[in-house]
């Protein structure tokens, strides 16, 4: 009987207790991170030293691994297939971004005139954007399909291509110029909808007192847009290199890597060797070459451009 | 006067034709997607035909074969199911986390808050392999439970980044009254800030459905028989046997596995606008 009127007594206070512990930040702060902290330690962190792991190891699938030291990386530069891959996924992610940069600005600069149907031309201009890309790319393998291309057959109709036009796919440097299309059309939306963004943020009197001092409309883009710009612009870059970097659906649907590895990227090629020839130590070795290009932007965007934040 | 008015227009005439490239390049697959998908196949493989039209009587049979001899249905259900688990789960972790970064004041939450955006940048093809290992230990190799448990390595850090930026946005003096007044920290979370960031929340969930509606190399790798994976694997590999390709049928399968994020995009697509410009730039 004690026992019980000492329950009952207990429990509100061990009600309010656990309420005036929850008031405290020091306690509620860590309480609401904990599930996300948790996360990210089981499937992102450890991953993430499982496959440093890997990366020094003979792993194959179903089969016990042991520690090889850095045989994987020399291996690999021995392969021509990986040298190729290095090479590939420079020139895709420099010409993928450059273009996107370029296509983006000009493609802003006319969203932010007035226009007839504004909202629905937005929403036209990003669309490829959310679509997923697996179903859209596919989409494009049949637009390059070597007897029925559509791009080849409007090519030919308007005396831009000698019939019967490239084989898109299948021959080696058309096979990267398709990659690097998709790859822009893709990620198009994303450059201009932000760009645009910027714009809009640049205050209408610079470009009235340029205007009022003579300043021309390519004079005013040089000197007050794309200064003012520059922030907005680091971020994109940043954000889209490193995805770019590290694009896996596109070259995997619509190339697989091939005409002979001439469009692998790091993910394609990591993806073939650890999970089709099971080879998983290599595989993660090949996977790891992304994350100097991670450091990079991680770095880049805590020093350059969240300073403000952390 | 009047030449002034007609050289504005004249301008803005111009200005429209500047576009219609960008729309063209922009549209024009979705077009011949849909084009493809109603045509039959003996105007599809005519090469004599003209591509950018259909001429004969369209047909719905790639459509029909597609719901009634392959296992569509159970794709569609499978990515469903995955896209609204994880979209909820990420929601209900990303908001606690994003309210403590935004609002407390705890030990580490500075590192905490740089771990989180850097996780945020990790794409998801840098730890497809090793993490195909942690799902078979977790007993989920060939799942679509596997994606409901991973599917939340990439969107919680997006939507706690996402949602720490609206959380800043709502003035601490609304809170501090609610405080003032004798209701909790939860309480004020729960009854004051949410319903302000009601906006973020939408957009967040939007942008969280679409990533893992949209998800590819998770899905490919961590599932493989037929009744477990997700739409876009299933009309990217099981529709192609061997070196057939389906086009018709494929198409179809393209056009209604983006349905779903077609009809979200028309609703809201503001959101998506506002979406993409916070979680970029803030």
């Amino acid at each position: 009987m004690a026992v019980g009127d000492l329950a009952v007594a207990a429990r509100p206070r061990l009600r309010v207790r656990v309420r005036e512990l929850l008031d405290r930040e020091r306690v509620l702060g860590p309480l609401f991170v904990t599930p996300a902290l948790l996360l990210l330690v089981l499937l992102v962190a450890y991953p993430f030293c499982m496959a440093l792991y890997f990366a020094v190891s003979n792993a194959f699938i179903g089969r016990p691994s042991h520690f090889i030291g850095l045989r994987n990386f020399v291996n690999l530069w021995q392969s021509d297939a990986f040298r190729q891959t290095f090479q590939n996924a420079f020139v895709f992610t420099g010409s993928a971004v450059a273009l996107k940069l370029v296509l983006g600005i000009a493609l802003a600069l006319l969203l932010n005139q007035q226009l007839w149907f504004k909202r629905a031309i937005r929403g036209a201009v990003l669309l490829p954007w959310v679509i997923p890309t697996a179903l859209s790319t596919l989409g494009w393998v049949w637009m390059f399909n070597s007897l029925y291309s559509v791009v080849n057959w409007t090519g030919i109709a308007l005396g831009l291509m000698d019939p019967p036009g490239p084989n898109w796919l299948g021959q080696k440097y058309y096979a990267m110029t398709a990659v690097v299309t998709v790859n822009v059309w893709r990620g198009l939306p994303f450059f201009a909808i932000t760009i645009l963004a910027g714009l809009v943020s640049i205050p209408r009197e610079l470009y009235e007192a340029a205007e009022a001092d003579g300043a021309g409309p390519v004079a005013r883009f040089w000197l007050i847009t794309l200064p003012l710009l520059k922030p907005v612009l680091a971020v994109v870059v940043l954000f889209s290199t490193i995805f770019t970097f590290s694009d896996f659906n596109i070259v995997y649907v619509l190339t697989h890597g091939g005409p002979i590895n001439s469009t692998h990227l790091f993910t394609t090629l990591a993806r073939q060797v650890g999970l089709e020839t099971g080879r998983i130590g290599e595989g993660a070795a090949i996977s790891l070459y992304l994350f100097p290009a991670l450091m990079f932007v991680v770095w880049a965007q805590l020093k350059f451009v969240r300073r403000q934040v952390y | 006067m009047a030449s002034i008015a007609r050289r504005r227009r004249v301008g803005k005439i111009a200005l429209h034709l500047a576009l219609v490239p960008f729309l063209v390049f922009a549209l024009f697959p979705f077009y011949h997607m849909a084009l493809t998908s109603l045509k039959q196949d003996r105007e599809l493989y005519d090469r004599q035909a003209v591509p950018l039209l259909i001429r004969q009587t369209p047909t719905l049979e790639h459509y029909t074969k597609l719901l009634w001899d392959t296992p569509f249905f159970t794709w569609m259900k499978n990515s469903l199911l995955v896209t609204l688990l994880s979209t909820t789960v990420s929601l209900v972790i990303g908001t606690l986390a994003a309210y403590a970064l935004a609002r407390l004041k705890f030990f580490a939450v500075s590192s905490f808050g740089t771990g989180i955006f850097v996780t945020y940048l990790v794409p998801t093809s840098l730890l497809f392999l090793p993490l195909a290992q942690v799902v078979n230990w977790l007993g989920l190799g060939d799942s679509k439970w596997a994606l409901v448990v991973t599917y939340p390595t990439f969107l919680v850090p997006f939507c706690t980044w996402l949602l720490m930026g609206y959380f800043r946005t709502v003035p601490k003096e609304v809170e501090e009254c609610a405080l003032v007044d004798g209701a909790t920290r939860v309480q004020a979370l729960l009854r004051i800030v949410l319903p302000i960031a009601v906006p973020g929340l939408v957009c967040a969930a939007l942008f969280a459905f679409t990533l893992s509606w949209n998800e590819f190399i998770y899905a490919l790798t961590f599932t493989s028989s037929s009744e477990e994976i997700t739409a876009s694997v299933g009309i990217t590999s099981e529709l192609i046997r061997g070196d057939i390709y389906f086009w018709g049928s494929l198409m179809a399968g393209a056009v209604l596995g983006s349905v779903p994020i077609v009809i979200l995009y028309v609703f809201f697509l503001d959101y998506y606008v506002s979406g993409l410009t916070a979680g970029a730039l803030k």
